[in-house]
């Protein structure tokens, strides 16, 4: 199969999935489709994440454009008024663009641990000034209304189920879109610099400006899952901006691996599930259970949980263009 | 007057204390290149060890009070030795020679099982051991200054630790040893250099200097869960504006980072949060190995 192929049967996987899963919205239970839609909200965050794990960058901040989305749709409801969720989504993103426009020009300099630093200390400080401005309700922070969508003001049940098919809609159209890009050559050049940026640098190209596009990407695909978790939960506080929150994102993208633009999907959705039981039944051991989940993946599932389905894969299909599918 | 004072004890009040929490996490990075996220447990342990121990001593009908702060020493180098030894002998040593990124990932997740760990032992209430702190009363400082004498004793404390590993870096032939491996570790290893020995001994000392910052501070304040995972990014900022795996550094950081601090709180106190992670953030970006890390090569 050559790529363009390989690329249309990815595509149309991912619709017949979504597809499913929208059509559940009117069959599964209220609580079912509220987790999968904070799950797949988390899985959008998440996939910035992974997009700057190709390229050998760990963000510990990542929950900086997390945060923005989220506040960006509050205030924009609140002071601004405006009412659409398109709108509102679209405000988020496009705040968090701007602003890894100036932070990138910075954070592309650095490299590994320094990187992780610089990050955090980012997302701290927007943690540090919304805990201490009272007016957007401080460590409380404050209730996001409930949007319309395109004129259109659902009640009740209607709303959630609204809210749910709209992230369903936003994770497949952003699973296919950034499938194509970790496939293009922007993408691709990513794992190069990660292997070996010097030499990225001596083919004529130039690894900031790649990382600093990579940057603006993953901060637009993050605040958007911020906006969408607003809008869904109805709340937002400055813990979305806490470097806990970056650390959850970290851990989901260990878990499902980077090697696939649908990994961070399956990590969220399977961490979400699991973290739900493990509140419920054990609230005082979930985090040690997740610590030790995370050194066990490190130990022994190095690539996640995608590195299972991926190893399937070959064993199925053991041609080279499986192979190298999996690579 | 009294104010431009009392900013400056303030500031070194709190420096003191993050040079405290700072230590031993610069030491570990410095010998063993982990930047450690568990060490906000080793100080939480501390901390809660400190606060049970002096709570048990006080509630019984006991001679010298005096003698509580050889206790919240003592219970300080007991646990976090053990710690520090289970942890580096248990997991790490499995683990050396990994990417740093990777390590960082790694002690988090050992402090999301520490911090359940402690409230399994522990349970989720307060603690309380304010006794040592009351103990030594205030003292006057200038006119109508007046500043807890344990708070002012912390500094005098955190100096001389500071000094000790100063002198047991630079002066004696085991800290030579230590400055060997952080100077070059493969060097340090071919001229025969028990590393693996060395490792645990330094991974030990810094939890020991991690759960003595908790255990000093523990009398200052309410022993709660979470505090450990406050304490870490501050540790982080110290460590990351003086230049990681640096002693000296650390102290520069603690004292920048302190004073800032403090004039924020004196000046405009909703800028707390701010100045702290504003001044890491502008160390990184001018220097991003900080004010004291060597530069590094680049290497194909």
């Amino acid at each position: 199969m050559n790529i363009t192929n390989r690329l249309k049967s990815t595509e149309v996987t991912v619709s017949a999935l979504a597809a499913l899963l929208a059509a559940g919205a009117f069959l599964m239970p209220a609580w079912l489709s509220f987790l999968l839609t904070l799950a797949l909200a988390k899985a959008l965050v998440v996939l910035g994440v992974v997009l700057q794990m190709r390229a050998g960058l760990v963000s510990f901040g990542q929950a900086l454009f997390y945060c923005i989305g989220g506040y960006g749709v509050g205030l924009g409801a609140q002071s601004l008024g405006i009412a659409d969720a398109f709108a509102l989504l679209a405000l988020g993103t496009a705040a968090a663009v701007l602003l890894a426009l100036i932070c990138g020009f910075l954070l592309t300099r650095y490299r590994e641990i320094f990187f992780a630093m610089l990050t955090l200390a980012l997302s701290m400080i927007l943690y540090g000034v919304l805990v201490k401005s009272s007016a957007l309700g401080s460590t409380d922070g404050f209730n996001v209304a409930p949007p319309s969508f395109l004129g259109w003001v659902p009640e009740g049940d209607a709303r959630k189920q609204a809210v749910y098919l709209l992230t369903v809609v936003i994770a497949a159209a952003a699973v296919i879109g950034f499938n194509r890009y970790l496939k293009s050559g922007l993408g691709r050049v990513m794992e190069a610099i990660r292997e070996n940026e010097i030499r990225v640098d001596y083919l004529g190209l130039s690894p900031r400006r790649l990382l600093f596009a990579n940057y603006v990407f993953a901060a637009a695909i993050s605040a958007l899952g911020g906006g969408l978790t607003a809008i869904a939960s109805g709340h937002i506080d400055p813990d979305m901006a806490f470097w806990a929150t970056s650390g959850e994102f970290v851990f989901i993208a260990i878990l499902g691996g980077t090697g696939h633009v649908a990994a961070p999907f399956i990590g969220a959705i399977v961490f979400s599930v699991i973290r739900t039981f493990a509140i419920q039944e054990a609230p005082h051991t979930w985090q040690m259970a997740l610590g030790l989940v995370l050194i066990a993946l490190i130990l022994f599932l190095p690539k996640g949980l995608w590195s299972l389905v991926s190893r399937k894969h070959t064993k199925a299909g053991n041609t080279p263009a499986a192979k190298e599918a999996t690579a | 007057m009294t104010s431009l004072l009392a900013i400056l004890f303030d500031g070194a009040i709190y420096a003191s204390w993050l040079f405290l929490v700072a230590a031993g996490l610069t030491i570990i990075y410095g010998v063993m290149r982990v930047l450690n996220m568990a060490h906000g447990s080793f100080y939480a342990i501390g901390a809660y060890s400190a606060a049970s121990l002096v709570g048990w001593y006080f509630s019984g009908n006991v001679g010298n009070p005096y003698l509580s702060y050889l206790l919240l020493i003592g219970c300080a180098v007991v646990a976090g030795s053990l710690i520090g030894v289970i942890i580096e002998r248990g997991l790490l040593r499995f683990l050396q020679g990994k990417d740093e990124i990777l390590m960082v990932i790694v002690t988090y997740a050992l402090l999301l099982i520490l911090e359940d760990v402690t409230k399994l032992v522990w349970g989720v209430d307060p603690y309380f051991a304010y006794q040592p702190y009351r103990l030594l009363g205030q003292t006057a400082v200038g006119v109508g200054l007046r500043f807890a004498t344990y708070d002012l004793a912390l500094i005098v404390v955190t100096a001389a630790i500071g000094l000790a590993a100063w002198f047991a870096l630079n002066r004696t032939n085991r800290g030579r040893l230590l400055r060997a491996v952080i100077h070059d570790r493969e060097i340090a290893v071919a001229m025969g250099v028990n590393v693996n020995v060395l490792f645990t001994v330094t991974f030990a000392i810094g939890a020991v200097l991690g759960a003595l910052a908790g255990a000093l501070t523990a009398p200052a304040i309410s022993v709660t869960p979470g505090i450990g995972v406050e304490v870490i990014v501050l540790a982080f900022a110290v460590v990351v504006v003086g230049g990681l795996g640096s002693i000296g550094g650390a102290a520069i950081g603690a004292v920048l980072v302190g004073l800032t601090r403090s004039v924020a709180v004196h000046m405009a106190p909703e800028m707390e949060l701010f100045v702290i992670y504003g001044v890491m953030f502008l160390v990184l970006a001018i220097r991003p190995q900080g004010l004291f890390g060597p530069v590094l090569a680049r290497r194909i």
